[in-house]
């Protein structure tokens, strides 16, 4: 294998064609339209299915359908149109059928604009429309990373039969990095046991989401539950930096997660003791090791490109032990290394002195 | 000796199952039509039935074939991703008026466009069955509906629209019919055309829809068979029967195959 030079959306695309992704269906919308061109080339090279669909409302739907067969398949999309795509994720959820979604987050609310954003985080750790239940979510911080997790989402997807998003924002999208592609993964020759294939020397298989009968409709709950709590368990992914002896540990995920570390790098130097600490499962939250975190240390600091919304996720990890604060930009706004260092520097001041 | 010949039995391509459809309602009928079509092409084992949102939400129930249940008007997609990736089986969707003319209108006229090879059965019954007798996009003029009590006013709300004649329009359609389903002479007519319908599909000619004129007795708030005359003196005028596209392959497909 060799490192090349590639674009964020062409290497999540890529790497998706080579975790054998049999099936794309998408909509153009900026900032993520470069990963719907290469499944446009690459797909129909491959044999494979591609469909740019008349909306994202149908290509979510395209994607449910083929996901019912049991292969792998995945759409892509921006903000605006993943709001579009929640009613086609909530029928996925309910009828357990495994599917991938990329979101290159956007500014929002409405049609906002086309850069660079973590808007989406309660639209995507949430629910993905109506229902109880939560997808995986998956933020990579960089295009190696990107490559990594998008192979890691077609596993996860199979394994619980589940949405899988995996989020970027414009940025990452967009930006060049070097990185390498893992090796062509063979197609799978079988289907799973539940996948419609045809009836031809078996019962009949439905795939739905509906149920009429109210206690029969809370045992999917309930088997979704059980489900989710097991992913709770099994799947928290954070990665972590300097977070030994320190006082200070700035929370970030994505982009603002890589400007965060810059922060806490120029901090370091300057005799403050900071540690950063950035989420790879946005759900679910690595709230184990974050809250393992809130007992060494005397705050956290939340930084987003976004009002704060997982601000709330620390704040429920952090347990009400220790304060924590926030800096975020919106809008599109990318936050800059000093913006983020002025309120380290801000926060670390202030802490109490130590008596432990 | 009396020599005892089956002449009249359930298709195997439908369970033998009690229906939720009210006493009356033409659904059952159509039901029968495709299992009838689905058993004689010797096709059911690789058949995937895609249901609406509507009366007939329950239709893989009935059918006793692999089936799958797609949100209101997203039929044709859900049909679009399971054909793409399962290009050899046969792939239906089964609507309403509805789901296919109001909320599902941009992915039907798209999957016709397309020339998705996938085939639609429309039930065409001039209301909301299901949510208890609205307006629909097919409500005729003057029609009374729960949500058009003083009747459908096209002044304010429109016309009906014609979802054969708008498809027939669309290139990638191989095939699209309307039919009723009122009489006996009709039901036999609109089976051919189902008949011919998926006979494009396994031909691999693109899209193809028939369109059923089916009663509602409950919501219209008529007798069985005054329904049917409702259908046949009131639907069928503003909607007329027959053929809008026969591609020539489908043509020679139906001549060679009879």
């Amino acid at each position: 294998m060799t490192i090349e030079l590639l674009k964020g959306n062409v290497a999540l695309a890529e790497a998706a064609i080579r975790a054998g992704v049999e099936a794309y269906f998408g909509y153009p919308i900026t900032p993520q339209t470069e990963l719907l061109e290469h499944m446009a080339k690459r797909m129909p090279e491959l044999g494979r299915a591609f469909v740019q669909a008349e909306s994202e409302v149908a290509a979510i739907n395209m994607v449910y359908g083929a996901a019912c067969t049991g292969v792998r398949t995945m759409t892509s999309s921006s903000s605006p149109g993943i709001s579009l795509m929640q009613e086609g994720l909530s029928y996925i959820a309910g009828s357990e059928v495994p599917a991938v979604i990329v979101d290159i987050m956007r500014g929002g609310p409405g049609l906002g604009n086309i850069q660079p954003s973590q808007s989406d985080y309660f639209q995507v750790t949430r629910s993905a429309g109506h229902g109880d239940y939560h997808p995986i979510v998956l933020a990579p911080a960089s295009v190696q990373e990107a490559i990594d997790l998008m192979t890691e989402a077609f596993d996860l997807a199979d394994k619980y039969r589940h949405v899988v998003y995996v989020v970027a924002d414009g940025l990452l999208g967009q930006m060049m990095e070097p990185a390498e592609l893992p090796p062509m993964q063979p197609l799978r020759k079988e289907r799973a046991g539940w996948a419609l294939t045809g009836s031809e020397g078996r019962e009949k298989r439905i795939i739905t989401s509906l149920q009429l009968n109210a206690p029969d409709l809370e045992a999917v709950n309930l088997r979704l539950q059980f489900k989710l709590a097991e992913i709770r368990k099994r799947e928290q992914r954070s990665t972590e930096m300097l977070t030994e002896n320190v006082r200070l540990v700035v929370v970030g995920y994505g982009t603002a997660g890589r400007i965060a570390e810059t922060a806490v790098k120029r901090a370091r130097e300057d005799g403050m003791k900071v540690g950063l600490f950035r989420p790879i499962t946005l759900w679910p939250f690595p709230e184990r090791r974050l809250s393992a975190l809130a007992d060494q240390v005397d705050a956290f600091l939340v930084v987003e490109m976004n009002a704060g919304q997982m601000l709330d996720d620390v704040r429920l990890a952090a347990g009400g032990q220790v304060p924590v604060s926030f800096v975020g930009r919106m809008g599109g706004v990318v936050p800059v290394p000093e913006e983020i260092y002025d309120k380290i520097e801000e926060i670390y001041v202030k802490l109490p002195v130590r008596v432990r | 000796m009396v020599e005892e010949k089956v002449v009249y039995q359930r298709p195997d391509a439908l369970c033998d199952v009690p229906t939720h459809y009210c006493p009356g309602c033409t659904h059952g009928v159509a039901h029968r039509l495709v299992a009838e079509v689905i058993d004689e092409l010797g096709v059911r084992g690789r058949t995937i039935g895609v249901s609406p949102v509507g009366c007939a939400v329950f239709a893989y129930q009935y059918f006793d074939m692999d089936g799958a249940e797609a949100a209101h008007g997203r039929a044709p997609a859900m049909a679009t991703g399971i054909k793409r990736v399962m290009p050899d089986h046969v792939v239906f969707t089964y609507q309403g008026d509805g789901d296919l003319a109001a909320i599902g209108i941009a992915e039907i006229i798209h999957a016709a466009t397309r020339g998705e090879n996938i085939t639609t059965i429309f039930i065409n019954n001039a209301i909301y069955g299901m949510t208890g007798g609205q307006m629909a996009p097919t409500t005729l003029p003057g029609q009374r509906t729960t949500s058009s009590p003083s009747g459908r006013d096209v002044e304010l709300t429109g016309y009906p629209i014609r979802m054969a004649e708008l498809l027939a329009g669309m290139p990638g359609a191989a095939y699209v019919a309307r039919q009723s389903l009122h009489s006996v002479k009709e039901i036999n007519r609109a089976k051919r055309a189902i008949a011919t319908a998926f006979k494009a599909q396994l031909a691999g000619l693109g899209f193809s829809m028939v369109e059923l004129l089916s009663s509602c007795p409950t919501n219209w708030k008529l007798t069985p068979p005054e329904a049917l005359a409702w259908v046949e003196q009131v639907m069928v005028p503003y909607y007329p029967l027959g053929e809008y596209k026969v591609t020539d392959e489908v043509r020679a497909l139906t001549r060679k195959q009879g």
